[in-house]
């Protein structure tokens, strides 16, 4: 019984071949830009959340207000805050970093990437390599008494940015200064990172001429303290510190979890943005599915007719048209989440192949496959209620004289 | 033979309403139909005769008067009950033979059977022990549209009877057919009352077909004009 209600419709939505592929292509562009979405946001939350978590949760970053990692801010922090923040309780170790957009030089080419001043006290050149999540390739660590001497990003121990691999031990002209090369990082998978450059807080004091300002400042709590708690004292020391009100701060406190939130917070307002117009784009092929069945309906007037006369209930003629275009919305749906995936995988294929395998984990969401499944047979159900009631009401007489 | 009355019209009038024209098609048609007879309703074009027809089938109700369809008054039934009883009751035969383009010969037959809930093995067999009746084995697996208007009308008549009713309604069967396909038709359709005792209800303006009847109607002008008793085929 239930068979013979797909099998029916399915032998009409076949009949009409390029109305049919009209109807579905209405339903799963709308249904494929919303897996496609969906699954890169998720895929892109994934990587994030990797991230931080491997940051370690008991890092504090103080950072200038109105700039990311102290970019594009006019108002540095200081040597001054440093101690602050050291001193506030709860504050096991803190350090500061300076950094800056300069000119790498070496084989007479030249490329511009970022340079971080890292103090070479141990335990702070430790809690900055934890706090990034740096790891050594090749070569040494800095250490206490280096000058200029440079750890290099992953991509100066390949040949593609001065035509020939640098080697431990050459020099390379970073901004006016030439330092030696002690060290290579692990590859890290965006281009900024690996591209950029670490030397001794002191050097880039001397080469920069940035005196005591630092771009932020990274503390660790002591064990068994709340960061967040630790984060509230230390903004009450600085704002102390500068003389501010609450709420005039002019630095911000956070925590990777907070960056992990900041992250979450403006990928699911994209989301939601992206999807909304995705939901538009699926309204539209409800709409088509709509038209059609009211097409349909009349085309099939007398087919109807003779439906009743040889004995359906209106019921039979109605379920026979829901069961039609939710067909069309789940066929529509089924290209749309093939399609979709594809899209994300393609997508992703492409991030790993230009930026790195670090900013994008696609996973398929089976769930969410089969959500998408349901959801589009019941837009397509949706769409179909009113052209079914009208095909459910015909009157026998009047369709089987309709030609 | 005690008569078992099938159908009744009692003073059943329908009339169309088209703005403020309105036009009585049926004049108080008074008609019984008993079980078993074979009954022709002829008339010229514009005598009500296709009115009749869906009156007599139960596929509309009258303006006013009544029809009882094996003792139901079908105007205390819903549309929907109105299809069910019409659909176990009533086979019909179109004019235009009304075969869904879609569906097979097979399938065809079997649609009536889905809308009465007819269990999948039996419907398969009743379907095709009916094409097989109608010379039809060949060609189970054909759409309309692969068949001849013979065959097509031999589906239909199949189909007709797949729910077993005890009423045939043929509608100008032979009126899109050439004279031998048409002449196979009838012959179907005489064996099935003659062997089957179907009550065969035949509605035509071909004075040729009333030699089949055991009760002519004659209808002119919305009316019934003579009722005439004959003997049926011989």
């Amino acid at each position: 019984m239930i068979k013979d209600y797909f099998k029916i419709p399915a032998k009409e939505i076949r009949r009409r071949k390029l109305r049919s592929w009209l109807t579905l292509i209405g339903i799963f562009i709308g249904i494929a830009a919303i897996i496609s979405l969906i699954t890169l946001g998720q895929g892109l939350e994934n990587a994030i959340e990797k991230q931080f978590s491997a940051l370690g949760k008991d890092k504090l970053f103080i950072l200038p207000k109105g700039g990311f990692f102290g970019m594009g801010s006019s108002e540095l922090l200081t040597e001054d805050d440093l101690d602050v923040v050291s001193g506030t309780s709860g504050v096991k170790l803190a350090t500061g970093l300076t950094q800056g957009f300069a000119k790498f030089e070496s084989n007479d080419l030249v490329h511009y990437g970022f340079i971080t001043g890292v103090s070479t006290d141990p335990e702070e050149r430790a809690l900055v390599w934890d706090a990034q999540t740096y790891g050594m390739a090749e070569g040494r660590l800095l250490r206490k008494g280096d000058k200029f001497k440079v750890i290099l990003g992953y991509e100066h121990s390949l040949p593609n940015l001065f035509d020939k691999r640098v080697e431990l031990g050459d020099k390379i002209l970073l901004h006016t200064k030439e330092f030696k090369v002690v060290g290579f990082l692990d590859k890290i998978g965006s281009p900024p990172d690996d591209q950029a450059a670490i030397i001794p807080l002191d050097a880039y004091a001397e080469v920069f001429e940035s005196g005591d300002k630092l771009n932020f400042v990274i503390a660790q709590t002591a064990l068994g303290e709340d960061p967040l708690l630790v984060g509230e004292d230390v903004e009450k020391e600085l704002r102390e510190d500068h003389r501010l009100d609450e709420g005039e701060e002019d630095f911000d406190i956070q925590t990777p979890e907070q960056f992990a939130e900041t992250f979450g917070v403006i990928l699911d307002i994209v989301q939601i943005v992206l999807i909304g117009i995705a939901g538009i784009a699926l309204l539209v092929g409800g709409i088509g599915i709509m038209n059609t069945m009211y097409t349909a309906v009349l085309q099939r007037t007398k087919e109807i007719g003779i439906m009743k006369a040889i004995g359906a209930r209106n019921e039979h003629v109605l379920y026979l048209f829901l069961v039609e275009s939710g067909l069309y919305g789940f066929l529509g749906g089924f290209m749309g989440v093939v399609l979709g995936i594809g899209f994300a995988k393609l997508v992703e294929f492409a991030f790993v192949q230009i930026v790195g395998p670090a900013f994008l984990e696609i996973k398929i969401d089976w769930l969410l496959v089969l959500g998408t499944l349901i959801f589009s047979f019941l837009v397509g159900v949706l769409s179909g209620i009113a052209p079914a009631r009208r095909a459910s009401k015909l009157n026998p007489v009047d369709s089987l004289r309709y030609e | 033979m005690k008569k078992e009355i099938i159908i009744e019209l009692k003073k059943v009038w329908k009339t169309y309403y088209m703005g403020k024209v309105s036009l009585d098609v049926l004049k108080g048609i008074d008609l019984t139909i008993n079980k078993g007879e074979f009954v022709v309703i002829v008339g010229p074009s514009g005598s009500g005769k296709s009115t009749m027809m869906n009156q007599v089938g139960v596929l509309d109700v009258p303006t006013s008067g009544t029809i009882n369809l094996k003792g139901t008054d079908i105007s205390t039934l819903s549309e929907s009950d109105l299809a069910q009883l019409r659909g176990k009751t009533i086979g019909f035969v179109f004019q235009q033979f009304n075969l869904i383009p879609t569906l097979t010969a097979l399938e065809n037959v079997i649609l009536p059977t889905i809308f009465q809930n007819v269990s999948e093995k039996e419907r398969l067999e009743r379907a095709e022990e009916l094409l097989r009746m109608v010379d039809l084995e060949e060609r189970m697996n054909h759409k309309p549209n692969e068949l001849s208007g013979g065959q097509q009308q031999r589906v239909a008549i199949a189909r007709s009877l797949v729910n077993d009713p005890e009423i045939i309604l043929a509608d100008e069967p032979t009126g899109n057919l050439d004279s031998k396909s048409g002449q196979q038709v009838m012959d179907f359709l005489a064996k099935l009352h003659t062997q089957k005792h179907k009550t065969i209800i035949l509605v035509t303006h071909d004075l040729e077909l009333v030699r089949y009847a055991q009760k002519v109607v004659y209808l002119k002008d919305g009316e019934i004009v003579r009722i005439k008793h004959g003997h049926g085929r011989k």
